[in-house]
This record gives structure tokens, C-alpha cells and sequence, in this order.
């Protein structure tokens, strides 16, 4: 590694826009300033449809910004590293592979032999309790545990960087507190750091230790708080202790007010 | 969509669902809940019962009609022929041989050149339909041409076909592969365009290669459309072959067509084209079980399994 002391990630006046079919050129992420140190989690809050997931995208590499730098572990990104994971929104797991063969994937492509990629497939099936499915086929999977696929596909590669686009969002209340835990005890051991992009307020304090409240479309950065919660935290009792509402309240009047700009631009818009 | 593009589900074959047609609730749903699942097996016992039924007195009542009307003169029985003529020509086809040689051989020749055809238009149709829909330059210059082609009734190559290759399998053989090849490619190259977006990313994430994007997440995905294609493309390597052989052969079914044709034996045509369905009907169901290996993976749709 080059620069072991620089941050994870650091946009500067990152700006990224879309043609739409129609012609017309869409911002939807406009002078972004962002620094994630290492090891740290950091959370990405804001309206729905505001530009959250762009910014996850453009430090993937998977888009290149239209102006401005992204910078991953101090170099610019060119292209997909290989020292990131991705947790994607809908499942994005293979579904001709079995549970294995998808974990194994990662290693596979990068060149692991096979029985060194199907052992460290194992370990990590373990770690998110699947051991016992691993001959079935996505399908057969409850969306939880589909999940629980994904992120250990994610974690066997040991990525240095993990973004997470709204992962949690398509699972059910109970099963999402699960697996927000599930998350936080698997990253702890990793040292990763971490960008979580979510809408979900609660979330988002319970996980990060920082919380970046992005404006309505296109997207900047409008606010970052400190979560200075104590680790290690359980997700449903974090939730009730008297400062998690305190911070929760003096974050969402930064948040609420970006959220009903864009209801009323919405509201706009179908009139 | 172009016009051989087949994008309906393969239907299933009328004659075969008589092995697996309600899943009757095995898991009975507690006490007292028994007689009533029992009572839901007899009911679909039944339904299945009536409608075989119907389907044998149905396929009875239009033979017995047609050899009646031919027997007492309503149709011509020289021109129309009737069943028992045809059950007469198939035995004896059968039992003593074709004019050109055994009737085993002559299934044979149609057969050996239909899935050679087909093999090469399916590999020729995948090969380029995946490469067309993964890469851009290659479809925007090549997509108009393949348009004009596919525009083009393909079975008037036949005759073409027969001057460049002469009497052998060979013509049949082309004429089988441009059937075969244009439904094939269409749906691969459909298949490829329509790859999940988000599967892609991920595998780049993980680390793929564009190589292993395309092995890996591409033609897994594509396979599904590619095997739509399938079932509609072996009937096409067959019209190929006959249709090859009915203009000019030295062997094989469709010139047992001709043969009969130029004879005026009408029982013998309708004999080669009951001897083809069978064929047809064999290999469709071949294709139906290696689909179902090959597809373990995918969730069995609710109404697919009748």
C-alpha cells in the first residue's frame, strides 16, 4: 500500500451527471465533499432518490465522476479495485450457483485456486450461520438469507472498503435488526471501513459512527454528525437509550427538512 | 422484437402430463384435514381421468370419421387415402422396406442431417448472438445485414443449396442451418441484452473479468432464452432437412414424400408425415429432460408444472 496514512475515501468537488433518454443532462451529484478515515463506519442519510447511491458508485469505480476527485486509500480511482466490496440494494446473488459457489465466486475470479476458495467460502458460510445450505440454490433461500450469501461473498474477499447501498431495505423490520447486528459483529473483526447508504434514520445511528446527512437531489453534503454511542451496540437496545434519541432528534431536524423539499418537489411534479 | 424471436414459454406437449398433474397437498394441513386432501386427490384423479378420456375419444372419433367418409365414398379414398391404408403402408414400410432402402435408414438420413444442422445453427446462433449482444460495435455494424437476412424466406435457399452441394446430406444440412440459426441468435442476443444489470455489476465487483462476465454471468443467464429458441428451432431443422430431400435426395423422408407423391400413393405421404411427428415429438421430449437438468437451479413457477 502506498499511503498508509492517507483516509479511506475522499471526494473533492465531485460531480456526477446523467444523459436521460430524453437528452437532458440529470445531476445528480453535484461539489460533494466527503472524507471516510479507515476503519471508520460511516453513514449516508438523505431523501429517497436524492443521489446516495451515485456516490457509492462513483467510489466503486463502476461510474467515473463527470468533475472533481475521488481518491481511494490517497489514489485516484481508475476502474474497480480490488480492495472493495459491494453490497448491492436488490439481491444480486447468482442464481444458477449454489450458496458455495456463490461465496466462492470472488476468490474464483480473482485467480484462488479452488480448494483454498471453497475453504475460505466455508469459513465465512459459518460466520453468517448458512454451513448447512450450502448445496442450495438462492431460490430456495428466504430473502434474509440470501442476504447473509451476499454479504459473505462480500466479506471472503476481505475488501479494505465496503459500500452498501441501502442492503437491508427489501428485508423485513425483525429480520433487518438481525442482520444489521449480524453486520456490525462480522465488521468488527475486518478493520474495513465502511459506507452505508440507507434512508432510514434509526439505522443508520444504531451502525455508524458518523452520520452524513445529504441534501434533496442533486446531492451534497449538508451536514456530518458524530455518533459517539459506545461500542459494541445491539441494534434494538441501542435504540432506547436516552442519547440515541437525542442525536436522532438533532439529526432529523437537519434531515427533515431536506426530506419534505423533496416531498414538495415531488408534489410539484404530479401536479 | 424481430419476427422469429420466441419468446413464449415451451409449451408442454399435450400428450405427457398425465405423470405429474396435481400436486396434491402431501403436507396434510392438520387434524381432520386428511379426508379432505383425500377428497382433493380423487376430484384431480378424476379431472385426469376425463381428460384422457376425451383425448383418446376424440382422436378415435376423427380417425373412425375419416376412414368411414373415405370407405363409403363421401371423400375420395385415392385422393384422401384413409387410416387403415396408412397403418397398412407404415407396416409394410416397417416390415419389408422402403422403395429406397429400410425405413430405419431413412429415418436415420433425416434425422443425422436435421441435428447436424441444427448443432451447427445453434452453436453458429449463440456464438454471435452472445458476442453481438456484448459487444456494441460488433452489433451496430452487423445488426442491418442480419436484418435484410432474416428478411429474406431462407427455405428458397434449398434449391441454391442443392446446386452447391449436390444430392447428399450436405445441401440439407445448410438449408436445416439457416432455419435454425436466425430464431437462435435472435434469442441469444435478446438474452444477452437483457442480463441483470445489477449481476453484472456485482460479478465486476468481485472481481470478474469482462471474459468471465461473459462465461460466467452472461450465457448462465442468456441459457434460458437460448433454450425458448430451442424447441421452436429442432422443428426448423427438420423442415430444413425434408424439405431438402423433398427437392432432391438420394435418401431419407422427404424424399419418401416425393416418392409417394409421384406414385399418387397418397397413404404413403400421409404415412412419412405421421412417421415425422413421432420423430418431432421424440426429440422435443429429449430437449423437455435436459432442460429440466440443466434448469435445477430455477424455481418452478406456479401453473408451469401442470
Amino acid at each position: 500500500m502506498s499511503s498508509n496514512t492517507s483516509p479511506a475515501i475522499e471526494l473533492r468537488g465531485t460531480s456526477k451527471a446523467f444523459r436521460t433518454p430524453s437528452g437532458a443532462l440529470h445531476t445528480a451529484v453535484r461539489d460533494l465533499d466527503l472524507t471516510v478515515e479507515r476503519g471508520e463506519f460511516v453513514a449516508v442519510v438523505g431523501p429517497t432518490g436524492c443521489g446516495k447511491s451515485t456516490t457509492l458508485t462513483l467510489v466503486s469505480g463502476l461510474e467515473e465522476p463527470t468533475e472533481g476527485e475521488v481518491l481511494v486509500a490517497g489514489e485516484p480511482v481508475s476502474g474497480i479495485g480490488d480492495k472493495i466490496g459491494f453490497v448491492f440494494q436488490q439481491d444480486a446473488v447468482f442464481p444458477w450457483r449454489t450458496v458455495l459457489s456463490n461465496v466462492m465466486a470472488g476468490p474464483r475470479f480473482r485467480g484462488v485456486p479452488k480448494s483454498e476458495a471453497r475453504e475460505r467460502a466455508r469459513e465465512w458460510l459459518a460466520r453468517v450461520g448458512l454451513s448447512s445450505f450450502e448445496d442450495r440454490y438462492p431460490h430456495q433461500l428466504s430473502g434474509g438469507q440470501r442476504k447473509r450469501v451476499a454479504l459473505a461473498a462480500t466479506f471472503v474477499n476481505d475488501p479494505e472498503l465496503l459500500l452498501m447501498d441501502e442492503p437491508f431495505s427489501a428485508l423485513d423490520v425483525q429480520t433487518r435488526a438481525l442482520m444489521s447486528d449480524e453486520l456490525l459483529e462480522l465488521w468488527a473483526g475486518t478493520g474495513a471501513s465502511v459506507v452505508f447508504v440507507t434512508h432510514d434514520l434509526e439505522e443508520s445511528i444504531a451502525l455508524a459512527d458518523k452520520v452524513v446527512v445529504m441534501t434533496a437531489g442533486p446531492a451534497t453534503v449538508k451536514e456530518v454528525f458524530t455518533i459517539d454511542l459506545p461500542r459494541p451496540r445491539k441494534v434494538e437496545s441501542v435504540r432506547l437509550e436516552p442519547r440515541f434519541v437525542e442525536i436522532y432528534r438533532e439529526i432529523w431536524s437537519s434531515l427533515g427538512e431536506e426530506v419534505r423539499i423533496t416531498r414538495e418537489r415531488g408534489a410539484a411534479d404530479a401536479a | 422484437m424481430p419476427p422469429e424471436t420466441v419468446a413464449v414459454p415451451p409449451a408442454t406437449g399435450a400428450g405427457k402430463g398425465k405423470g405429474r398433474a396435481v400436486r396434491t397437498g402431501a403436507a396434510a394441513d392438520g387434524g381432520g384435514g386428511g379426508e379432505r386432501t383425500q377428497a382433493r386427490a380423487r376430484a384431480a384423479r378424476n379431472h385426469r381421468i376425463v381428460v384422457q378420456g376425451a383425448r383418446v375419444l376424440l382422436l378415435v372419433a376423427l380417425i373412425g370419421l375419416w376412414e368411414w367418409m373415405a370407405r363409403s365414398a363421401v371423400i375420395d379414398p385415392f385422393n384422401f387415402s384413409m387410416p387403415s391404408k396408412i397403418w397398412d403402408q407404415m407396416r409394410q414400410w416397417a416390415l419389408h422396406g422402403t422403395p429406397q432402402g429400410s425405413l430405419w435408414e431413412q429415418i436415420w438420413y433425416t434425422l443425422y442431417e436435421a441435428l447436424l444442422g441444427w448443432i451447427i445453427g445453434v452453436i453458429g446462433g449463440v456464438v454471435l448472438g452472445i458476442a453481438l449482444g456484448r459487444i456494441r460495435f460488433l452489433a451496430e455494424v452487423l445488426g442491418p445485414y442480419i436484418k435484410v437476412l432474416n428478411a429474406l424466406p431462407r427455405i428458397v435457399l434449398a434449391p441454391i443449396f442443392l446446386i452447391w452441394f449436390g444430392l447428399g446430406p450436405a445441401s440439407k444440412i445448410a438449408s436445416a442451418v439457416v432455419l435454425v440459426f436466425f430464431p437462435v441468435f435472435f434469442n441469444a442476443f435478446q438474452g444477452a441484452r437483457e442480463v441483470d444489470r445489477n449481476l453484472v455489476s456485482n460479478a465486476r465487483i468481485l472481481g470478474a473479468s469482462n471474459r468471465q462476465v461473459t462465461l460466467q454471468v452472461v450465457i448462465p443467464s442468456a441459457t434460458s432464452w437460448i433454450f425458448t429458441s430451442l424447441h421452436v428451432s429442432f422443428g426448423f431443422a427438420l423442415i430444413g432437412a425434408i424439405v431438402g430431400e423433398y427437392i432432391g435426395a438420394t435418401k431419407g423422408l422427404g424424399l419418401l414424400v416425393s416418392a409417394s407423391q409421384g406414385t399418387f400413393n397418397a397413404a404413403g405421404v400421409y404415412a412419412a408425415m405421421v412417421i415425422l411427428a413421432v420423430v418431432a415429438l421424440l426429440a422435443e421430449g429429449l430437449l423437455s429432460f435436459l432442460e429440466k437438468r440443466l434448469f435445477r437451479w430455477k424455481p418452478v413457477e406456479a401453473g408451469a408444472e401442470r
